[in-house]
This record gives structure tokens, C-alpha cells and sequence, in this order.
């Protein structure tokens, strides 16, 4: 049997993403630009690495959900927004940027 | 089939779209989304300073722009334009209508601001907890400024069917400006579950406007189409809860399965739990398909039973807050930006005021997407053509907040060289207003509709 070759890429290369907020906390729905690599996303893009790539952001929990209809993942940053939309000092106080933020991450493809 | 078109994402949303969704092509119904949370404060303050106000005065100039054409096209207006002043808002359209000599029905949903009667539910034992944090709201009481329940699409249908050709709400969830009609036509009952969640999908898919044609879309977004001549979206509705989202022929923009999906995925939660006041909807019984160019369909949606509570959205004061920038240049731009951010912060301190944040951002080296502690590359560091130092506080002290302001401008005469003010002047202080979500049982509020003028 061959041996799987895994390479690293960047997850803007099979995915898109939207970000909006809710308070102190951050959506983001990362969709599979091609319903077959789904599956890589799921397996690859955790809530643990999610909450590892927005250290130092995201202050709470991360949460995950499954939309296999729409090749989707949505992720919910918990305290994620330097107290919530009208109190955050942050340039993007809306957590609208979040979004390209989680494509930068670098992920195993097949 | 009916057609029902959004023309503006929030209050602030492009003055031009709601006119090229009424001229450019068929609708039977606009609806057009004015309240984000914070729109309830900005309308509170305009109204302390003159009680007419306290409504989107942008509907009302719309109205004044497009009424012939609305009464020559026989298309009914939805709008939660009317704010914490749904009558101030009914009576300014009542009086452009007079004044241009056109007969017109107004209809008004009331009933959602119960600001004057927190206390009293609070006696009684609801609690408004905090539905983030589980803390109770006497917590804040004392800085509570409004409190307004989000009522769902039912009162709207109602309006409709007392023959409003345009309906005023004050707080109605932003997705059910679309379902009202959807009711109203095809006679959908409170328990058909399925139907109103298709609604609630479709409302949710055109709330945002033209987030949902193909702005603010990352998939080939260099090739889509004509964004200066963006086409806001139309749902095409069936009794059967199927619809289909596009836009006007001729329109720029683009449909696709891909760029439906970001908003649908925009500011939800648990996709298989989206609470609104009509239904519980699942997100992941949505079925997509590309129906032709600029046309997506929707099929397969399942919902279920809505629940026993209201939310309810209470808005109130906690403190001020200033920012302030400055660009700093080549050479050394991030390092002179930092070493000014420094020198600031001690100023501040030699000055003995206390914040409650000062928070920093470097933009151009790590600000929206950098780790906020970590240092830009060494290899990108050197080369940075311009960095932009943002620095922000907030305080319950106002005069600290003030006279932060005074210190931004002089670290362009004595501080890091190759510095500009970028033109923007003394930073504005700003009263923060913050939010608290919050139930309420259904029970013990109810919306109000009434058309006007009203029978006699």
C-alpha cells in the first residue's frame, strides 16, 4: 500500500469563510469550496486548533458544529471580542476579519 | 409565487438600493432592516433632544422619493424603521403622503418597548439574567437605558392583512420582516413549523442585503461582477415553503451556492438550533441548489415548535471610550509606533489616570489578524512602508477619557520622528452604550398592530 503523502496548505486554498458577532463572542463559518473536501476540514480544522490559532484573541471556549448539507463548519469564539461590539476597543470591534484570520491557517492535505 | 426584496441591511446601508429594488424590476413586497442594537441607543439620544424624533428619518425621505411608484406598482413596504417612535415615524409618512396628494394605509406594530415597565416585572419575579453571563439585571439596573422585546412575523401578516400598503415596526426580528408576507399570502399557520422556518431561512438570507448577491464574498471576488452597480437580493417564495434567492436582471453582483452559504453561516450560533420568536430553525436541513444564473433554490427546510420566551434586548450605559491614531514611516515604522505607544502610556501614568483598558494596535503590522502580543516578522519588519499606531481606552471617568484625547497630537512635535496625525483631528469621546440579552415568557407581552388612518 502506498504511504500517504500529506503536504501543507493554506486553508484559503479549499475553503471560504464569513465572520460576525454576538455580543463578546464570534461566528465563523468556514465552507469547503468543493463539497469533497469536507471531510479535510472536519478532520483537520478542531475547535482545539481553532483555539490555539486565535490565542492571545479568544479568551473563552471554542466551540464546533457540523453542516454537512453545506460542506460547513461553525465555529463559536467565547469571549473572543475584548468585551462585546460597543465596548471593544479593537479596530474590528465586530469580529468581521476573523474570517481571512482562520484561512491563514496551515493545514495536512492529502 | 411572490417576490419579496430587501433594500437595506442596517441603518446606514446604501440610500440608492431600496429605489433600484422598486424601479428595476418586479417585487411584491420591500422590506428594509434599520435596527442593529445599537441604532436603539443613537434613536434614544436624538429623541432626549426632540421628542418627533426617535425613528430612521432616512425611511421617511425614502418614502417621500418613491411613494408614486410604490402606489403605481402596487408594492407594500415592511420596515422596522419606526425605532423607539413607531407613531412619530407613522405620523411623518402620513404627512409626506397628505402633502403629495396620495391616499395611503399605514399600519403600525407596537407593544415591544416595555422600558417603563421593567420594574414591575422585575417585582414580579422575572429576572432578565443575562442569557451570556446568568447574571441578573439588577446588577445594572441603575444604567439601564431601553428595554425592547424582538416580536416575530405574526403581527406583521396581520398588518398585511388589514390592508397596510406599508408597515411600521418598532423591534420585530430582522428575519421575520420577510416571513410576515409569506404568512399573510399563504395563509401559514402558527404550528406549521417547517413553512415558517423556510421563512425565517429566507428572512435571514436577505437581512444583510447585498451580503448575500456577492459583496463582502471571498470566492473570486476580483470576478464578480459590477459591485457599483450591486443588485440587492429578492426572495421568490412558494406556499409550499420553497424559494429561490436573485436580483434583478441587468444588476451587478453575483448568486451562487457560495456566496448564500456565507450568509447563511453569518451570526448564527448552533445551526441546529437558531431560536426566533416563530420557530426553532436548523440550519442543517438546508438544501441548496444553483437554479440558473444568479438564482439559488432552497428546498428541504425543517424547523420546530418556537419557544415559550421572547427575547429581549436591554441596552445600558457602561462608561466612555476614545481612540486615537498616528501613522508612523519608513525607516523603523513598527518600532517607532511601539516606542510611541510607550512614551504615551507613561504619560498617562505620570498624569495618575486609571482606565479600565488601554489597548494598543499596530495596523499594517499586526492588528486584525497578528497574535496581539507577538512581534511582526523579522523578515517583513524592516520593510514596512507605514505602520498606523491606534491606541484606545475606556473608563467610567469621562474626564480621564477627555483628557487622554490631549495627549495623541503633541507625540507628533515630541516624540518618534516620521510621524503624521493622519488629518482626523482630537479624538471624539463616546458614551458606551453596552448590551443585555435577556427572556421574557410570551405571556406577559403582546404586540399591538393598528392601521392607519385609523376606522372610524
Amino acid at each position: 500500500m502506498a504511504k500517504r503523502e500529506l503536504i501543507k496548505r493554506r486553508l484559503i486554498e479549499i475553503a471560504h469563510a464569513r465572520s460576525g458577532d454576538k455580543g463578546d463572542l464570534v461566528n465563523i463559518g468556514l465552507i469547503a469550496r468543493k463539497p469533497e473536501d469536507y471531510p479535510i476540514l472536519v478532520r483537520e480544522v478542531t475547535a482545539d486548533r481553532v483555539k490555539q490559532h486565535f490565542a492571545g484573541v479568544c479568551q473563552g471556549k471554542v466551540e464546533r458544529f457540523e453542516l454537512p448539507n453545506l460542506g460547513a463548519l461553525n465555529f463559536l469564539l467565547h469571549q473572543a471580542l475584548d468585551g462585546g461590539g460597543t465596548m471593544a476597543l479593537k479596530a474590528d470591534p465586530q469580529g468581521k476579519t476573523y474570517s481571512t484570520a482562520l484561512l491563514r491557517m496551515e493545514i495536512d492535505v492529502d | 409565487m411572490i417576490r419579496i426584496a430587501n433594500g437595506q441591511g442596517f441603518w446606514g446601508d446604501s440610500l440608492e438600493a431600496p429605489v433600484e429594488q422598486i424601479r428595476r424590476g418586479p417585487i411584491d413586497y420591500l422590506t428594509l432592516d434599520y435596527l442593529a442594537e445599537v441604532t436603539m441607543s443613537i434613536l434614544q439620544k436624538q429623541r432626549m433632544r426632540d421628542p418627533k424624533a426617535g425613528y430612521a428619518r432616512d425611511f421617511v425621505d425614502l418614502i417621500a422619493r418613491v411613494l408614486p411608484d410604490l402606489k403605481d406598482r402596487r408594492i407594500r413596504v415592511i420596515a422596522n424603521a419606526g425605532g423607539i417612535n413607531p407613531m412619530g415615524c407613522r405620523d411623518a409618512v402620513l404627512n409626506t403622503a397628505l402633502r403629495q396628494g396620495i391616499t395611503l394605509k399605514v399600519a403600525t406594530v407596537t407593544g415591544d418597548d416595555i422600558t417603563d415597565r421593567l420594574d414591575q416585572f422585575l417585582k414580579r419575579g422575572i429576572e432578565f439574567k443575562n442569557m451570556d453571563t446568568g447574571e441578573p439585571l439588577a446588577a445594572i439596573r441603575a444604567q439601564v437605558e431601553r428595554a425592547n422585546v424582538y416580536f416575530g412575523a405574526f403581527p406583521v401578516a396581520e398588518a398585511l392583512g388589514l390592508g397596510a400598503e406599508i408597515v411600521i415596526t418598532g423591534r420585530v426580528a430582522d428575519a421575520a420582516l420577510a416571513l410576515g408576507p409569506m404568512i399573510h399570502e399563504f395563509g401559514w399557520k402558527e404550528t406549521d413549523w417547517d413553512k415558517l422556518t423556510a421563512g425565517i431561512v429566507a428572512g435571514h438570507a436577505i437581512e444583510c442585503g447585498a451580503q448575500v448577491t456577492g459583496g463582502n464574498c471571498q470566492v473570486d471576488w476580483e470576478t464578480i461582477p459590477d459591485l457599483a452597480d450591486i443588485g440587492y437580493p429578492i426572495v421568490e417564495a412558494e406556499p409550499d415553503g420553497t424559494f429561490s434567492v436573485t436580483k434583478h436582471a441587468g444588476t451587478g453582483g453575483r448568486v451562487t451556492v457560495a456566496s448564500v452559504k456565507e450568509q447563511l453561516l453569518y451570526e448564527i450560533g448552533d445551526p441546529t438550533q437558531y431560536i426566533t420568536p416563530d420557530c426553532v430553525a436548523d440550519f442543517t436541513t438546508v438544501h441548496l441548489d444553483q437554479a440558473g444564473e444568479n438564482r439559488v433554490r432552497f428546498s428541504g427546510i425543517e424547523g420546530r415548535p418556537a419557544t415559550n420566551y421572547y427575547k429581549v434586548s436591554i441596552s445600558y450605559t457602561a462608561g466612555y471610550k476614545a481612540m486615537g491614531s498616528l501613522v508612523y514611516t519608513w525607516p523603523d515604522a513598527y518600532r517607532k509606533a511601539r516606542a510611541a505607544d510607550q512614551i504615551l502610556r507613561q504619560r498617562l501614568t505620570r498624569l495618575g489616570l486609571r482606565f479600565d483598558e488601554i489597548r494598543t494596535e499596530f495596523l499594517g503590522a499586526n492588528a486584525c489578524h497578528g497574535i496581539p502580543t507577538a512581534e511582526p516578522s523579522p523578515q517583513i519588519e524592516p520593510h514596512l512602508p507605514e505602520v498606523v499606531l491606534r491606541v484606545g481606552v475606556r473608563s467610567e471617568n469621562r474626564a480621564a477619557v477627555d483628557r487622554f484625547t490631549r495627549e495623541i497630537a503633541p507625540l507628533v512635535l515630541n516624540g518618534p520622528p516620521g510621524v503624521s496625525g493622519l488629518g482626523l483631528g482630537r479624538p471624539r469621546v463616546e458614551e458606551i452604550v453596552a448590551f443585555w440579552p435577556a427572556l421574557i415568557p410570551k405571556s406577559e407581552v403582546r404586540p399591538e398592530v393598528a392601521i392607519w388612518p385609523s376606522a372610524s
